[in-house]
């Protein structure tokens, strides 16, 4: 009984100090809104002492870059390049899916620069007038294509090719959610086979998902997008998706309103338009628009 | 690799699981003396346990989120909880507070009542018998429930990816490192985060097993059972 006694009390113990810390923690937030560690606090306030200077407001900025998931890999390497650019500004991303994002902004997330997989999304912020006019561009384009497993057997040429014998399972996003899913029904409608394309598809929750089903050679075949298709060397890619068989994969970016540093925003939204940057995106398969 | 996921998620993961404990204790203390409702309000309490996460998660973003009451009382501290760790922790303790409350009641509910009748016949006060007679009887229930928590909250991805967002160093925690690592195309970051995250989650189940031996174990050997 009193080794418990004892244990009850170190747990209180622990308990008040973890609370003790916890309202710590709390007056700290209420300071300094957007940061969350006492160095990040040092920082900002530091940063406030020298927007006394109007010159000066451009110092040690922190970009809140919320980007759709399959901008993930491209996105980082863009970030260490911005840093030898712009040392000042540093650029940290929160990563999700394009519409968790939009909800994310709505509810007022600390974002300054979003960068949509899909116009519906940024269209949707426009709307309710989250976006800073004049800043939305349409930066890039994202390629629909077919891919096999890489030692596929099956001689798979074209789309049409789905509608054959030759393919027994498809695997494709879910139109609904997944935006290259839609496209992918979209190209089966133009070509006139969508009926024999749906009773043969698997559908995959994004579109990572469809691409680990090919490589591991679950389905004959899938649709995903080239920049998915570059990342990975277990699939080989058959055709491009034919010309204006569905809408184009535009990936807009903008300024948010509520960002405090509208003007670095939009300097790295200038520094994504530039020769360097264009080249990276093109090596991870985008397409500039 | 970077390992600050590795730090987030303890950080993020032990915080709460300290606040869980208290609140699922409280919680179904609560329940168990409360006399109407009971069963609605047991629903709710649980209802994080069965609601799909990413559910709790849009929930919560729209309670926190600049639109809502207490989101507006919020912001007139200037408090922001969207896309910070202090998000990551509530979306954990919603998420694994119904762990907590239902092995707290569990263990209230089993315990012998006399023991309580005796207590208030030598006229110790509620609070008294709460702490020094009840806590103690069914603490091996309540650590059990802590390191269930403790896992629950470890492996919290979608209400964390709802209102704290995935930043990395900030908020990226390992659960949703290997989301990640995944849109990413990166196989082997998400191996390494699988295998830590594996490990970590069933060293937690095999310490509650330990326990829960010893613990029957020296019972046994008081001779109580």
């Amino acid at each position: 009984m009193r080794s418990m006694r004892k244990n009850i009390l170190i747990l209180f113990i622990t308990a008040t100090m973890i609370l003790m810390l916890l309202s710590g923690c709390a007056t700290k937030l209420s300071a300094a809104p957007d940061s969350d560690t006492s160095a990040e606090i040092l920082k900002a306030s530091s940063s406030e002492a020298l927007a006394v200077n109007p010159s000066d407001t451009s110092e040690k900025a922190e970009l809140v870059v919320a980007a759709a998931a399959s901008l993930t890999d491209v996105a980082a390497e863009i970030a260490k390049m911005y840093k030898t650019v712009e040392p000042n500004v540093t650029i940290t991303y929160t990563f999700s899916s394009s519409g968790a994002l939009q909800t994310q902004i709505e509810e007022g997330a600390p974002v300054d620069v979003f960068m949509s997989a899909a116009k519906k999304q940024m269209t949707a912020l426009e709307q309710k007038g989250l976006i800073k006019e004049d800043t939305k561009k349409e930066l890039l384009v994202n390629k629909v294509v077919l891919i096999t497993p890489k030692d596929s057997t099956k001689e798979i040429k074209s789309f049409e090719d789905i509608a054959t014998d030759k393919v027994l399972k498809i695997a494709l996003g879910e139109p609904n959610s997944v935006p290259v899913g839609q496209y992918s029904e979209e190209i089966f409608t133009s070509l006139g086979i969508l009926d024999k394309v749906k009773v043969k598809s698997n559908y995959g929750n994004d579109v990572r998902q469809v691409l680990t089903w090919v490589e591991s050679g679950e389905v004959d075949c899938g649709v995903v997008y080239a920049t998915d298709a570059t990342s990975s060397d277990k699939i080989k890619v058959v055709c491009e998706a034919p010309k204006d068989s569905h809408k184009p994969a535009i990936y807009p970016v903008a300024v948010l309103k509520s960002s405090k540093y509208k003007v670095e925003a939009q300097a790295f939204l200038d520094f994504l338009s530039t020769t360097e940057v264009v080249n990276t995106f093109k090596k991870y398969g985008f397409e500039m628009k | 690799m970077d390992l600050s996921p590795l730090y987030i998620s303890i950080k993020v993961a032990f915080l709460a699981t300290i606040i869980t404990i208290f609140l699922g204790i409280a919680a179904a203390r609560y329940v168990l003396k409360v006399r109407r409702f009971k069963g609605l309000i047991d629903g709710i309490f649980t209802l994080p346990m069965v609601l799909p996460p990413t559910v709790v998660g849009f929930f919560l973003l729209v309670i926190f989120g600049k639109n809502s009451l207490i989101g507006k009382i919020l912001m007139q501290f200037n408090i922001n909880i969207v896309f910070t760790w202090v998000g990551a922790v509530i979306a954990s303790i919603v998420v694994a507070f119904p762990l907590m409350y239902r092995t707290a009641r569990g263990a209230f509910e089993q315990f012998d009542i006399t023991l309580i009748y005796a207590a208030r016949t030598l006229g110790i006060s509620e609070f008294k018998i709460f702490c020094k007679i009840i806590i103690p009887n069914v603490i091996p229930s309540i650590i059990a429930g802590t390191v269930l928590t403790f896992a629950r909250a470890l492996g919290e991805f979608g209400a964390t990816i709802m209102l704290a967002g995935n930043i990395p160093g900030r908020t990226q925690t390992m659960a949703i490192a290997v989301y990640t690592a995944v849109q990413a195309g990166d196989r082997a970051k998400a191996y390494n985060w699988v295998f830590i995250i594996c490990s970590m989650s069933f060293t937690s189940i095999i310490l509650i097993n330990f326990w829960n031996n010893r613990q029957t174990k020296s019972t046994a050997r008081r001779g109580d059972i």
